[in-house]
């Protein structure tokens, strides 16, 4: 058994999990709902291991380092972050649905990966041999994880807040009885966030103390440290937002949908699109 | 002071004081950091010119879109983030301060209307030894109560982690310290960059400012090696720097080693590593026609020198073997520029092996100078990043003070609770500063807990 075979087995469980939380949503039946959390815990536990193993496996080639480095390793680090905060908010609040709303993302990162992107493991560029690497990389991507779930508990919110505006009634039997009441949504959202918005103080914080350790500059404006001040300052508008009359619920969703595209802008687009200091992560 | 006034001097006040306009500023700040990453920030004029031409260029320069972080109207949002998010909270700090260090310790009817959380225990017996018992109670299972008297009633108050309400005003003062870290930084710190040559030693750098500071002792590079992986792809970029106080090697600081992400400090002043180049002589000889005179000429990569009809030469490239340029020759070889007094210039290739070849291009040029190319001395430069911020260790102690406080802000909550001791009854009162959910739990255990203490008391 090698890595490359358990990340296949993580995405597949992935999958069947996605559409046991879906079959979940439509059908109420209890047994989907246990499948779909089961299929998340295994997928994590596979990936846990894949990812150990893919670790071990750059040693035994000789270029030994923690598998962080490129953009293969980000995103299927990325996704696993994503399945460990879903999972710690569901021991935490037992809300499972949300997992309908939060295992794409974890999946649509894991397809991509193994399909789109190039798996081999490559030696550490003198700019990355860091021990800051891991801890910036760590933090920030648990931040990134937390807003990945607080946005898909934002969709469900708009999607809760527009059915309840109709009018209808979120009988028992229907896919809306399924969700929680706004209140709650509302309130899980704010706590994704209230992971996320240290963890991703704390990113930025590394990144500045690597920067400033290995360039003599902790700030420097480059595109990608912009961008996650940018992420950072959406957080900020929304934590506030919640203190502020008239910008509560809906807009405050909106403000952690936006977040989170923004924080996948830092993460994807500023490598694809722009250009700056940190090449890591670009192209292949 | 008149109405008018009064009244302007009020509605400065709240716009400061206002949580809108902190929503405004910081969805501003987000919207208006994306132009600087759009635009590509500090390159040479030409650049701009040749992508978007010179009209826009005109504009946009004076806008501040080249240097958009720095431009005043950054600045000013930046400022006025600052006093908003002061003025916030001086606003309401004596409120918060005034909870406390003034407690009220009291359970009166209004508090009690107040409380989310209220509970009512029966009770029976003295009163003197039920409330040293529901005191002590207190003091193991939640926090030491103080106790007053009112009317005969008795009030116990307890409280956990008041001072937790103080970690959002932690958060914003630490804002305002890495502001002043920073500032700090750029009025006594610099930033600049200097390339020594192998076995050279230099004591001044160059600024980003473009101008020269002197180090006020030299640093030595004794040798720049480029380890490889076996793919070819580069492992390690390292210099070993030697730093010399008049002219003497310091002993701690003889021979050190300077890398990627490890860069050595001298008085706090840092040097890192950051480019490399070839800083290797170019040995020429230069002749007459007739082949009478011949004078040596050695140049370096980056220098030119005079020929005797008054042209400059300088070398563009080396190579030891010039057929993978050149097919039909070999050996080694130099490309040379050469600008004429009158202005015209051109490349020449300079041949080691073929003497013949460049006396053939001397007769074209009627300049009667032949020039031979004699081979090189290889030589590498290190390119150093240098940096002194004073400011820098304020940044970090903000930096600090933003992470406890964040987590202390969101995770941490001032609990109270108060038992108000009557005739037949206790009454409990609850309240919490963040998280009522997981607050109201706590508080149930605790009322369960007191019933349950008191009526194996009474057992006994
Ligand atoms: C214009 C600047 C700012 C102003 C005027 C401002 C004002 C405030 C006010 C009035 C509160 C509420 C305090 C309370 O409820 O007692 C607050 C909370 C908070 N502020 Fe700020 N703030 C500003 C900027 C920031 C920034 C840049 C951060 C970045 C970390 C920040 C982080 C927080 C946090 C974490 C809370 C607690 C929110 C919560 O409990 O949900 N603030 N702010």
């Amino acid at each position: 058994m090698n890595s490359s075979m358990l990340f296949n087995i993580t995405t597949f469980t992935y999958l069947v999990s996605m559409l046991a939380f879906f079959a979940f949503l439509a059908s109420r039946s209890k047994i989907s709902g246990t499948v779909a959390i089961s299929c998340a815990y295994g997928g994590l536990l596979a990936q846990t291991v894949a990812i150990g193993l893919r670790w071990k496996e750059s040693y035994d080639m000789g270029v030994g380092h923690a598998p962080l480095s490129n953009l293969y390793e980000s995103v299927v680090f990325f996704s696993w972050t994503i399945v460990l905060i879903y999972l710690l908010l569901d021991i935490k609040y037992t809300y499972r649905v949300i997992g309908a709303f939060v295992m794409p993302f974890a999946l649509l990162g894991m397809a991509w990966a193994q399909i789109g992107l190039n798996t081999g493991i490559e030696p550490l560029v003198p700019a990355l041999q860091s021990n800051w690497l891991l801890y910036h990389v760590i933090t920030c991507f648990l931040g990134y994880a937390a807003f990945a779930v607080a946005c898909g508990i934002s969709i469900m919110y708009l999607i809760r807040a527009n059915h309840d505006e109709n009018g209808q009634e979120a009988g028992d039997g229907s896919m809306m009885g399924m969700f929680p009441p706004i209140k709650v949504l509302d309130d899980l959202n704010y706590r994704s966030i209230m992971i996320g918005f240290p963890l991703l103080t704390l990113g930025i914080i590394t990144g500045a103390a690597w920067a400033n350790y290995a360039w003599g500059t902790y700030w420097s404006w480059d595109p990608k440290e912009t961008w996650s001040l940018i992420v950072w300052f959406v957080y900020a508008a929304f934590l506030h937002a919640r203190i502020t009359k008239g910008w509560v619920g809906r807009r405050a969703a909106w403000l952690s949908i936006i977040g989170f595209a923004a924080t996948i802008f830092c993460y994807l687009g500023v490598n694809l699109f722009l250009s700056g200091l940190h090449s890591y992560g670009g192209g292949k | 002071m008149t109405t008018q006034q009064r009244n302007f001097l009020q509605s400065l006040r709240d716009f400061f004081c206002s949580l809108k306009l902190t929503l405004f500023l910081l969805i501003s700040l987000a919207v208006l950091s994306i132009i600087g990453t759009i635009i590509p920030q500090g390159r040479l004029p030409e650049e701009y010119i040749a992508q978007i031409g010179p009209a826009r260029m005109k504009i946009y320069t004076s806008i501040g879109f080249f240097d958009m972080y720095h431009s005043w109207w950054f600045i000013l949002l930046l400022c006025l983030l600052t006093i908003n998010l002061i003025s916030c909270s001086i606003k309401r700090l004596p409120h918060i301060w005034k909870i406390i260090s003034q407690p009220v310790t009291v359970l009166g009817s209004s508090l009690e209307k107040s409380l989310a959380n209220i509970a009512t225990i029966q009770i029976s017996g003295d009163q003197k030894v039920l409330k040293e018992e529901i005191s002590l109670f207190l003091k193991n299972e939640f926090a030491e109560p103080i106790m007053s008297e009112t009317d005969g009633d008795v009030h116990l108050f307890a409280q956990k982690m008041p001072w937790c309400r103080l970690s959002v005003y932690v958060v914003h003062l630490s804002v305002i310290v890495i502001f002043i870290g920073a500032i700090i930084g750029s009025i006594f710190g610099y930033k600049g960059y200097v390339n020594i040559p192998e076995g050279e030693s230099v004591s001044r750098i160059m600024l980003r400012s473009e101008k020269e500071l002197d180090l006020g002792f030299s640093l030595r590079l004794e040798q720049f090696t480029v380890a490889k992986y076996a793919t070819g792809a580069p492992k390690e970029f390292k210099s070993i720097l030697t730093v010399l106080e008049n002219g003497r090697p310091v002993p701690d600081y003889t021979n050190a080693r300077v890398i990627v992400n490890d860069p050595l400090t001298y008085k706090g002043i840092t040097f890192y590593q950051s480019s490399y180049g070839n800083a290797g002589s170019y040995f020429f000889t230069v002749s007459s026609m007739d082949g009478k005179t011949t004078t040596p000429l050695t140049l370096d990569s980056n220098s030119s020198a005079t020929l005797p009809d008054g042209s400059s030469m300088h070398v563009l490239e080396a190579t030891d073997d010039v057929s993978q340029f050149i097919p039909q020759y070999s050996g080694p070889a130099a490309q040379v520029e050469i600008h004429t007094p009158e202005g015209a210039s051109e490349k020449v290739v300079v041949f080691a092996n073929f003497p013949e070849l460049n006396i053939q291009h001397a007769k074209e040029h009627k300049n009667g100078l032949v020039l031979q190319y004699k081979g090189t001395q290889k030589k590498m430069y290190t390119g150093l990043q240098v940096a002194k911020d004073p400011g820098v260790w304020i940044v970090w102690i903000g930096c600090f003070l933003m992470v406890c406080g964040v987590y202390s802000a969101f995770f941490l909550s001032h609990r109270r609770i108060w038992v108000r001791i009557q005739e037949g009854a206790a009454t409990m009162g609850g309240n919490v500063s963040k998280n009522q959910g997981a607050f109201q739990n706590t508080f149930d255990d605790l009322v369960a807990k007191l019933n349950n203490h008191l009526a194996k008391e009474k057992q006994q």
